[in-house]
């Protein structure tokens, strides 16, 4: 098969600027995004995804601004997360230049969103991003979705959830764990393994790598069609190529 | 200045085909218009698509003198057809409970799942994932000026779920390979028409556009 893993650096963005944050909270600066999209490109990234965690509606303008400036020069597929909560907020990220959006709690309030999005704009650029956190449940391992960037439990089962996150038109999910969000300690392996295998549509994998080895695993292991990741790239620990000349060397078909 | 017109059928990267272009040739040579007049009066017809085909076609026909001026369009001067501007080229797609296409070109729009490797696939060897969405490498078929500075396996942007089982394959200039081989990019004469996203597909797809924007529309 020649189609290649992606590999998609993540710009959290809060009022214009990237920032990462460990496990949801303590947010630190990692510089001007439309500077740090430049550079990913550059260096040979599939895609760029841009999460908006502004509360604010002016952060929300500021972030639309730098989508539009990135479209304007990058040529790769950009995604926009955060804050979607209307049908109509879908035109105005796509029309600053986005191609797909990435929709998180509107989607746990409200599925059948998910259908309507879907149906306007087509599955290709709707992705469902998904924050699960592993809960004790006696035998066996359980994931359930977690909304507000991390805050709120909802009691709903990741797996189950997935496979209808993907029955409702998500053309792609992005499947973060919470508990290795920001850690370096790898994927949750297990919990991806579980979605890829569960849902017909590609899944990116997201939140804890922290070596190239990790990017290797979500694949090889984990099952995963793109990985995701933010900090790895943003303090100069590894470049994009640094990490796809790595995941080529371990036999994973790469665009290199 | 020459004239770049993208045609508005409504749907999503619209505005990316025009960065693309204005990056190339600058904003004011380019505009993204659904007006007749515009259209058949285009130097370079850029028909650009994502999404529903069924939603896409009907906007086409909903929308007076539209359809005829497309048609009339694609008969001369250079014409780059994106993703769905390459499936609606055809007679007839599977999408949308099925839908009839304009025809140009001989074959058919099908579904991933129908395809025998996706069979296979269910039955437990690796699956397909649909949409197909990445980069993939595209084969090319035949010797075309859209093709100059483009290496031979170069990789494009892909995203969809329906693709194109062609009747011609002189009609052919590049094929992919998801599952089984699928034509990646076709067209006749003044027509250009890829499967995968070139205004996505950073240097090879900037490239691509390029040379369409200094083709006389000859193959």
């Amino acid at each position: 098969m020649a189609l290649a893993k992606r590999i998609i650096p993540c710009l959290d963005i809060d009022n214009g600027r990237v920032v990462k944050g460990v496990q949801f909270v303590d947010i630190c600066d990692a510089g001007d995004p439309v500077e740090v999209a430049r550079r990913y490109d550059a260096q040979g990234a599939d895609e760029i995804t841009f999460l908006d965690i502004t509360a604010s509606s002016d952060g929300r303008d500021t972030l639309l601004h730098v989508v539009e400036q990135v479209a304007g020069e990058v040529f790769i597929p950009l995604t926009v997360g955060g804050g979607i909560r209307r049908i109509e907020d879908i035109p105005r990220i796509l029309k600053a230049g986005a191609d797909k959006v990435s929709i998180n709690t509107t989607a746990v309030h409200n599925p059948d969103f998910i259908r309507q999005a879907s149906d306007h704009f087509g599955n290709q650029c709707i992705v469902v991003a998904i924050d699960a956190k592993r809960v004790e449940a006696g035998s066996g391992d359980r994931w359930e979705i977690y909304t507000h960037g991390g805050r709120n439990p909802t009691g709903i089962d990741a797996i189950e959830w997935s496979v209808r996150m993907a029955d409702l038109g998500a053309g792609e999910l992005l499947v973060t764990s919470m508990d290795r969000d920001g850690t370096k300690n790898g994927f949750d392996l297990a919990l991806m393994k579980q979605i890829t295998r569960s849902v017909p549509v590609p899944v990116i994998a997201s939140g804890g790598v922290g070596s190239l080895d990790h990017l290797v695993e979500g694949v090889l292991e984990g099952g995963a069609d793109a990985v995701l990741a933010a900090s790895i790239f943003h303090y100069g620990e590894f470049t994009v190529g640094q990490a796809k000349s790595h995941m080529a060397e371990r036999g994973i078909e790469i665009r290199m | 200045m020459a004239r770049t017109v993208i045609v508005d059928l409504g749907t999503g990267n619209l505005h990316s085909v025009y960065k693309a272009v204005a990056y190339i040739s600058g904003e004011s040579s380019v505009c993204i218009t659904s007006r007749p007049s515009e259209i058949q009066s285009a130097d370079y017809l850029i028909l650009p698509g994502q999404g529903a085909i069924g939603a896409w076609i009907n906007q086409m026909e909903n929308n007076p003198g539209l359809k005829e001026a497309i048609t009339r369009r694609l008969d001369a001067g250079p014409v780059l057809g994106v993703c769905l501007g390459l499936q609606a080229l055809y007679h007839s797609s599977e999408e949308n409970g099925g839908v009839t296409g304009l025809g140009i070109l001989a074959g058919h729009v099908k579904h991933f799942s129908g395809h025998p490797a996706h069979r296979e696939a269910a039955e437990g060897k690796d699956t397909l994932k649909i949409p197909h969405m990445g980069w993939n490498r595209v084969r090319q078929k035949a010797e075309h000026p859209l093709w100059h500075g483009i290496n031979d396996e170069e990789r494009f942007y892909f995203v969809h779920s329906y693709y194109v089982e062609s009747g011609n394959a002189g009609q052919v200039y590049g094929e992919c390979r998801y599952g089984n081989r699928f034509t990646a990019v076709a067209g006749h004469g003044n027509l250009f028409a890829t499967q995968f996203h070139p205004e996505k597909s950073q240097q090879a797809g900037l490239r691509l556009i390029r040379n369409f924007l200094s083709w006389n529309g000859k193959p």
